[in-house]
């Protein structure tokens, strides 16, 4: 919950509600951009970036290589499986 | 330096971990008594004992984990809250993993699940708003809890339940702030700590400016720090250097995530939902003014706490816990009496068995054995 997980922005699912696909270690999921879209000229520029996802929102923008080094550490903490199965797990 | 051979980056260890060896020679202090540098984040409990940083480090320096768990600080009464809230009728409970098996006085949210309540187990508090409009012939309720992190998470989604008129979505409000806790844990007399270490993720949203005081007002140093083993060797490299040199400044080591000012839009999000509550309980810390939020007046239909009718008792810990001690770092977790026995992450008496943020459950999932015959 606290560390969040990387994921690369694939698609923007609906610009006015800052609604994007994000691909988690190739799990999709959606996620809300409201909080780094300051940081784009707009939601369609983020298409392909790395961002640091915290339950389900973006928090912050990150490059690809700080990406790979927070998903090894995530790894070695044997805190990834946990990580995306709550990801996929919706309370449906 | 036993354990370095398992760092991404060994020779950049042992070369931070040589300088640590020099510096804290040149602080007469730490000659007489070891430096206490907390550790204020769970993120970084969690690092230093799954690579065993404590073994690495001088003896002269003494880490002190602290509360900023939020899952490992959250009291048996709301928990309480939590059970009386999903056994009402017609009510879905949504909650993090993480605090499904953190115990009440009579059960925790999986025991009540087991009992045939409606709890599920959700990864973000949209996904709870989702369900709301996906059974609007239920009350849907959101278990918030968390620090600066996942306060913007949650303020953001009420907004969007406003906007989106959804009258079956409420949310029961833990969150917690980081500041007021660093400030008690100065404020108390039963520790002095040195120096700390600033929790990486927390800064990314509030920014550096807020942790002033404690350069000023409390003359300590603070380093802001990422989580790699690497990371957290730095950042007391850091802090030593600030010691030795008569210091006390606020840093960031963690800048490739941590702006300066912090992320606008999740403050802007968190201000507008909540406002500070007069006090908040924590686990083992007892009332800590202003350390936890509310949901503010405008909101005020989707507050759990005004829409039900909640228990809301004060309920002490069980007597054979030692929590509050190891919280504020008078013990180590293995020194707890019922730590490995009646208290195993498997079968927690303490919440700090229960997230793999807890001091114990890190403790016991990596403690090495060294440590406990220390
Ligand atoms: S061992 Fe259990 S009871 Fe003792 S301090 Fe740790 S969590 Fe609390």
């Amino acid at each position: 919950m606290c560390l969040g997980i990387p994921g690369q922005i694939v698609e923007i699912v609906d610009a006015e509600q800052m609604l994007a696909m994000v691909d988690v270690c190739g799990v999709k999921r959606e996620v809300n951009l409201a909080c780094v879209l300051a940081e784009a000229a707009d939601a369609g520029s983020l298409i392909g970036r790395w961002t640091l996802v915290h339950v389900g929102f973006a928090m912050s923008l990150i490059d690809e290589q700080e990406a790979q080094k927070t998903l090894e550490l995530l790894a070695e903490f044997g805190e990834m499986e946990e990580e995306l199965a709550a990801i996929r797990n919706t309370g449906a | 330096m036993k354990f370095v051979d398992e760092f991404r980056d060994p020779k950049m260890a042992k070369a931070v971990l040589e300088q640590i060896h020099a510096v804290i020679k040149e602080i007469p202090k730490a000659q007489q008594q070891p430096l206490q540098i907390m550790e204020v984040c769970g993120g970084h409990t969690h690092s230093i004992f799954r690579y065993g940083l404590e073994q690495l480090l001088p003896k002269e320096i003494e880490l002190v984990h602290g509360p900023g768990c939020p899952v490992c600080v959250l009291p048996m009464g709301r928990v309480d809250d939590c059970v009386a809230i999903a056994e009402q009728p017609d009510v879905i409970f949504t909650t993090f993993g993480d605090a499904m098996r953190v115990p009440g006085s009579k059960k925790s949210l999986q025991q009540a699940k087991a009992d045939g309540c409606d709890v599920r187990m959700v990864y973000s508090p949209m996904d709870a708003l989702a369900l709301a409009i996906a059974n609007p012939d239920k009350r849907v309720v959101f278990f918030g809890l968390g620090f600066e992190t996942t306060m913007p998470s949650t303020a953001l989604t009420v907004k969007q339940a406003k906007v989106q008129g959804i009258d079956n979505f409420f949310l029961f409000c833990n969150h917690i702030t980081i500041i007021p806790t660093i400030k008690a844990i100065l404020d108390s007399p039963d520790m002095y700590i040195d120096g700390f270490l600033g929790p990486g993720h927390v800064s990314m949203v509030i920014g550096q400016k807020p942790y002033e005081f404690v350069s000023r007002h409390y003359d300590r140093p603070l380093v802001v720090s990422g989580f790699e083993p690497l990371d957290v060797l730095q950042s007391i490299h850091m802090l030593l250097l600030q010691i030795r040199d008569g210091e006390a400044r606020i840093e960031n080591q963690y800048k490739r995530i941590v702006p300066d000012g912090g992320n606008t839009q999740a403050l802007q999000a968190v201000a507008e939902v909540f406002e500070l509550r007069e006090f908040f309980e924590w686990r083992g810390l007892g009332s800590i003014d202003h350390s936890g939020v509310q949901i503010r007046e405008g909101y005020a239909a989707f507050d759990a706490e005004k829409q039900f009718t909640l228990p809301n008792l004060k309920i002490a810990d069980p007597k054979s816990c030692q929590c509050g001690e190891v919280l504020k770092g008078v013990i180590k977790p293995w020194q707890c009496k019922v730590f490995g026995k009646q208290c195993t992450p498997e079968t927690p008496l303490g919440a700090l068995m229960v997230s793999t943020e807890g001091a114990c459950s890190a403790y016991h999932s990596y403690g090495r054995i060294d440590a406990v015959n220390m």
